[in-house]
Parts: C-alpha cells; sequence; structure tokens
C-alpha cells in the first residue's frame, strides 16, 4: 500500500454531501468517511442502531451524526440521558436482543465512567457462558486541540490490556470507514478511537461499498524503507510520513508502519517490518508506561532480538495528565519534531 | 386474589428444590468438593420462585446470588447448576465462572450476572429496551439488593428504563446486610422502593417471605410492563438467614434478628398456607422431600460423573468467532 499525498489535503469547511449516493469512490473528510461508514450500516442493516448523548436532534458534539435522525428515525438514534454506563450496559442488553449497537462516547475522556460495563461485564460475557456482545464503542479521543486534561485523552491501552476486547485506532478516511464498518459487523466488542484532530484536517478517498472493507487485525505498511521503521498510529502516522519524506531528503530510507488495529495486534507486520531495517521507532500520542508502544516493544525483543541493531526507541507522550496552555500540551505531544530528533538518533546508532 | 391449588403447590415444589439444592451444595463445600466462594440463599425461596412464575416463557431474568429459585423455575436443570459448582465442563459456564456467577443461557432467557451488583440492572434495561424497539410483549427483570442499591448504576439504570417506559421490573432484595454492612449505614431511609418516585415509576414494597405477597405484587408489575406502562420498582423485605458466604459466620448480626426472620421463614409459611387449605399433609411432604432428595442424588451424581474442563482450552472462546 502506498502513501497518498492527497491526505494531507486540508479542507476548512464541512461539504455538503447532499444525495450523493454511499457506494461512489469520493473524497471525504475523516469525519465524513465516520458519518458514511455509520449510515452504510444502519441502511443496510436493520439491527444496527446508534446510541449516544447529543446524537440525534442536535448531530453530536462533534456533528458526526449529523442528518442521521433524520433519515433513520429516533428509533435507530437515540438520545439518552448523560450516562455512559448505563448506555453500555443497554447496549449490552440490545445486543442479547438481536441489535448491533453503535455506541458514541462524547469524547473518549468519559469512556472512564462506563468502565464496568466495557471490561467487566462487556469483554468476559463470551468467555464465561458464550453470549457474544456485538456493540461498538466509538471514542472520539486524542489531543492537540487545546481542550485540556478532560478531553484529550489517548486513553486505549485501558482497553488493549483487556482479554475479550478488540481496538482499532484509523489514522486516515478510508480506514476510518472501513474499520467502523467491520467493527459494526464484529461478534465482539470494538473500542474504536477515531482521531479528532483528524475530524477535518484529514481527506482522503473512500471507497463506500464492500471494496472499502477494513479486516480488523491487519497494520498497513504505509512507506517502504530500509533504514529505519517508524510503527505508529492515528494522528501520530501523519507525523511520522513528515519526517519519513524529510529524511529520505536527507538521504535516509524510512519505513512506516500504520497499526491500525491495536488489539489484536498484526504480529507478523510488526516483526517483519523490525527484521528488514533493524531499528525500530515507535511512536504514540498516549503516555508512555504501559502504553501500546511497550507491548509492540516487547514483541520484537522477545521474537526479532537478534535483528535489532539499535535500541527500541519509544516518542510517546510523558506521563502527565495532558495539558491545556498551547506551551504546555505542545511540550506533552509528540510531534515531527520530535519523531525526528529520535529517528536521527536511532539512525546514527 | 386468592392463588389457585395449583400454583401454590408448583410454587411449593420449585421453593422447597431450591433450599434442598442449596443446602446440597452447602454439604458439599463441606465435603470440600466445591472450592471456593458458596453463597446461601436461605430465606430468599419466596422471592425468588414467585419472581420467576410470574414470568412468561419468553421473558428475560437476570437473577443474581441469591436467587437460586428464579434459575430453577427458568429451566435451568440443577445437574448443570451442580457441575457449574464443581467446576465441571458440562456446567453452564464450562469451567470459566464460578458458583453462581455467570449462569446465563439465554433459550432459558436467563443473563449470568457479574460481581459487580447491579451490573445486570443494566444489561436488563438494554434487554427491555431491545422488546419495547422491537414492538414485542415481552419483559425483562432484574435483581439487586440493598448493598447494590448504593451503586450509581442502580440510580441510571433505574432512570434510563423511567425515560424510555421500558417495560422492565426490578426485584430489589432488601435483606438488611450487604456482606457485614447494615442498611442503615447504606442509607438513611427506611424504603429503597421510595426512591422509585424519583424515578417517575412505582415503587412497591411487599413482604418477601409471603409467597403470595411477592407473587401478586411481581404479577401486577409483569402486566403493567407488558401492557406498555412502564418499568416498577419492588422492594421485598427479606433476611439474609446465612452469612455473606459460607465463610461468614456473620457474628456482626445480632441473634434476636435471626430469631424474628427464622420465625418468617417462606417455606414455612406457604407450608402452613397448603396445610390450611388443604393441599398439604406430613405424608405429602415426606413424599415430596423424598422426591426433591432423589432429584439431587441423580443431579450430583451427573456432575461429579463429569470431566473438569481440558487445561489446553483455557484460552479459548475468549471472542466469539
Amino acid at each position: 500500500m502506498t502513501w497518498d499525498a492527497n491526505l494531507h489535503t486540508s479542507v476548512t469547511t464541512l461539504a455538503e454531501r447532499g444525495d450523493a449516493p454511499v457506494n461512489a469512490v469520493r473524497e471525504l473528510t475523516y469525519l465524513e468517511a465516520i458519518r458514511e461508514a455509520l449510515r452504510y450500516e444502519l441502511r443496510r442493516d436493520p439491527s444496527v442502531l446508534l446510541m449516544g448523548e447529543d446524537i440525534g436532534v442536535y448531530g453530536g458534539a462533534f456533528k458526526v451524526t449529523q442528518g442521521l435522525i433524520e433519515e433513520f428515525g429516533e428509533q435507530r438514534v437515540i438520545d439518552t440521558p448523560m450516562t455512559e454506563l448505563a448506555m453500555i450496559y443497554a447496549a449490552i442488553g440490545m445486543s442479547f436482543q438481536g441489535f448491533r449497537p453503535v455506541v458514541e462516547m462524547q469524547f473518549a475522556d468519559f469512556i472512564s465512567t462506563g468502565f464496568d460495563a466495557i471490561v467487566q461485564f462487556a469483554a468476559t460475557n463470551h468467555y464465561r457462558w458464550g453470549q457474544p456482545v456485538p456493540i461498538t464503542i466509538r471514542a472520539p479521543g486524542a489531543g492537540g486541540l487545546r481542550a485540556g486534561p478532560f478531553h484529550s485523552q489517548s486513553n486505549e491501552a485501558w482497553f488493549v490490556h483487556t482479554p475479550g476486547l478488540k481496538v482499532v485506532a484509523p489514522a486516515t478516511p478510508a480506514d476510518a470507514w472501513g474499520l467502523l464498518v467491520s467493527a459494526i459487523r464484529d461478534p465482539n466488542p470494538v473500542i474504536y478511537y477515531e482521531t479528532k484532530y483528524l475530524y477535518r484536517s484529514l481527506k482522503g478517498p473512500v471507497a463506500g461499498d464492500e471494496a472499502g472493507l477494513v479486516p480488523i487485525g491487519a497494520a498497513a505498511l504505509r512507506r517502504e524503507g530500509e533504514e529505519l521503521s517508524i510503527i505508529t498510529y492515528g494522528a501520530m502516522l501523519h507525523e511520522a510520513m513528515a519526517v519519513a519524506a524529510d529524511l529520505e531528503r536527507a538521504g535516509h530510507s524510512v519505513e512506516v508502519l500504520d497499526l491500525r488495529t491495536l488489539k489484536p495486534l498484526d504480529e507478523a507486520a510488526i516483526l517483519a517490518t523490525a527484521r528488514k531495517t533493524g531499528k525500530v521507532l515507535i511512536v504514540h500520542e498516549a503516555n508512555r508506561t504501559c502504553g501500546v508502544g511497550g507491548e509492540v516493544a516487547a514483541l520484537i525483543a522477545e521474537h526479532a532480538f537478534e535483528y535489532l541493531d539499535g535500541p527500541i526507541t519509544r516518542v510517546a507522550a510523558p506521563d502527565t495528565p495532558v495539558p491545556y496552555s498551547p506551551p504546555l500540551e505542545d511540550a506533552h505531544r509528540p510531534d515531527a519534531a520530535k519523531i525526528r530528533a529520535a529517528a536521527q538518533r536511532l539512525l546514527e546508532f | 386474589m386468592e392463588l389457585s391449588a395449583e400454583l401454590l403447590t408448583r410454587a411449593h415444589y420449585w421453593m422447597r428444590l431450591t433450599r434442598a439444592l442449596d443446602e446440597r451444595g452447602a454439604f458439599l463445600h463441606k465435603q470440600s468438593k466445591i472450592i471456593g466462594g458458596y453463597f446461601s440463599q436461605i430465606g430468599h425461596e419466596a422471592i425468588s420462585v414467585a419472581a420467576g412464575l410470574a414470568l412468561g416463557p419468553d421473558d428475560v431474568a437476570a437473577p443474581m446470588h441469591r436467587d437460586l429459585g428464579t434459575y430453577l423455575v427458568r429451566g435451568l436443570h440443577p445437574r448443570r447448576i451442580l457441575a457449574q459448582f464443581l467446576g465441571r465442563a458440562t456446567g453452564v459456564s464450562h469451567g470459566r465462572d464460578a458458583n453462581l456467577h455467570g449462569m446465563g443461557d439465554l433459550s432459558l432467557g436467563l443473563i449470568g450476572f457479574i460481581s459487580h451488583l447491579p451490573a445486570s440492572t443494566g444489561v436488563i434495561a438494554g434487554v427491555a429496551h431491545a422488546f419495547k424497539l422491537k414492538g414485542e410483549p415481552r419483559v425483562a427483570m432484574a435483581f439487586f439488593g440493598d448493598g447494590g442499591a448504593s451503586q450509581g448504576l442502580a440510580h441510571e439504570a433505574l432512570n434510563w428504563a423511567s425515560v424510555f417506559q421500558l417495560p422492565m421490573v426490578v426485584i430489589c432484595e432488601n435483606n438488611q446486610y450487604a456482606y457485614s454492612t447494615p442498611l442503615a449505614r447504606q442509607m438513611r431511609i427506611e424504603h429503597i422502593a421510595d426512591r422509585a418516585a424519583g424515578y417517575g415509576m412505582p415503587g412497591v414494597i411487599v413482604d418477601g417471605n409471603d409467597f403470595c405477597a411477592v407473587y401478586e405484587a411481581v404479577t401486577q408489575a409483569v402486566e403493567r410492563a407488558r401492557a406498555g406502562g412502564g418499568p416498577t420498582l419492588i422492594e421485598c423485605k427479606t433476611m439474609r438467614m446465612r452469612g455473606h458466604a459460607i465463610h461468614d459466620n456473620m457474628a456482626y448480626v445480632p441473634k434476636e434478628l435471626l430469631e424474628t426472620w427464622a420465625r418468617r421463614d417462606p417455606i414455612a409459611r406457604i407450608e402452613a398456607l397448603l396445610r390450611e387449605r388443604g393441599l398439604l399433609d406430613d405424608a405429602g411432604l415426606a413424599a415430596l422431600l423424598e422426591r426433591i432428595d432423589r432429584e439431587l442424588d441423580e443431579a450430583q451424581a451427573y456432575a461429579e460423573a463429569s470431566p473438569y474442563p481440558d487445561p489446553s482450552e483455557v484460552t479459548q472462546g475468549v471472542y466469539a468467532p
């Protein structure tokens, strides 16, 4: 898979989509891709329904679900009381009666109030008594938007650590569409981390039909290279791609692997790139300790140790809450400059 | 309302079976055949059996660890229950979950509970929500206790059920103690049912040791829910007559309190009623107890003959295929 330069095209306004057919290949923003995936599944499967706070009449805090209540009605686009806990438990109960609920957390930060329902009930149920829990939880996460400690979190590692869950984190409009459709169809609880930073800043082609499905558990090699592998996901993919292009101009060949799914990890793709280049830089926006990067590093250390030509290196946020003030958040959040510096050290190792 | 002879006789069998199975489990625990935790439901038979009998075959219930009677009434065979207690592959959870936890089987309309009470109340709200969305005349029933009432989810789920006017019945088993914590340390009010007003739903208080009272209250709430009238909270006043689990000698419970409640034993009460109505005599009771003993002997033999789960399967089943 090659990188599409169009992915960096910036758009400032939300395009009016009108009544264009949903199955044509179109340029969509990341946000529109999510909405169209929801619309596609709502049209295709009557058991799919949406629940969340302010998602119906208001169209969602970020307008992801705008227009859906008009098309599908309040029986399938359900505005709920302000309770993530009862909402996720209710989604579990609905799934026991044949529904496939897609639950929106207004911000990924608020998923903690629904924690029991996810990690204690949904995640364990199939193992305990064999009943699947086909629910999808959309978690708008990550920072860079000056939104402070409770609207900027990248808390995906909580769920990556929990057996019984799947966790995905698309970085492109095509993956936002394809992974959301796959998540909704998956018979297991899937936490879908969508990146608020990319909602309207990123546009790209979306197939919008079955050809656009993206399987859960498959990473994507975004750029091939020989000297160094950057393994990342989410908004950091775009920072990593910028660094790889920059380093190419300086004569270095850098490979970039987009994990896309955080649980289950695509171990084969991770080990293949590590064995190929022998130098691995892991980048994520979540804080460092026990982040996904730690697991990726351990996997490589266990299974590709003899191929390594340098220390497995991580660029991650420091172990602090996400601060609000721009200089503080910029110091906190990984970016191209920080990735470039770490890559340079590793290349020179 | 006078309950029919047929219903009372049936209820009596289920209540006696529930107690006998409970005692059988305690005996197996003493023999170290059941290991780990073991929870007695003695004193709760009227509630669990009445609630179970008030539901229809297509309804769904999420009983908890003192509701053995509901599992039995809904058709969960004592074989599968004893195999579950013994950690066997033929148990409801195939050895994955412990004692009464995780005894879910949707073909019987049963949802397996988790220790985080009142988790199932939230799940049941979703089940009831599904019934309403599909326009099916079915009812979903949740159970929690005086301890679970202190959890935020009890509030969140009841509020949800009321906002969406769901076909849901919530049985609150107020058995005076949550582990060692008495009711007065859970709340400043006397009746948990009083909270129903805060959610805009009826709150009903019944004597949880009186089968007839529980059955009538639950039946009314089920009919109301089925007819589109929304949820009801039913508080059943009862007493936990054993420790929280089998290891707990409950020295913290005043003796007089237990003596008072022992005089209200739900099985003694339904048997007194049956005798009064000429539906039971000494010979009939002896025959019933013998029949139940035989049934449990057979179930125990099945469970003990069942294999343990294969350890090579420990990582299987985490995900649905």
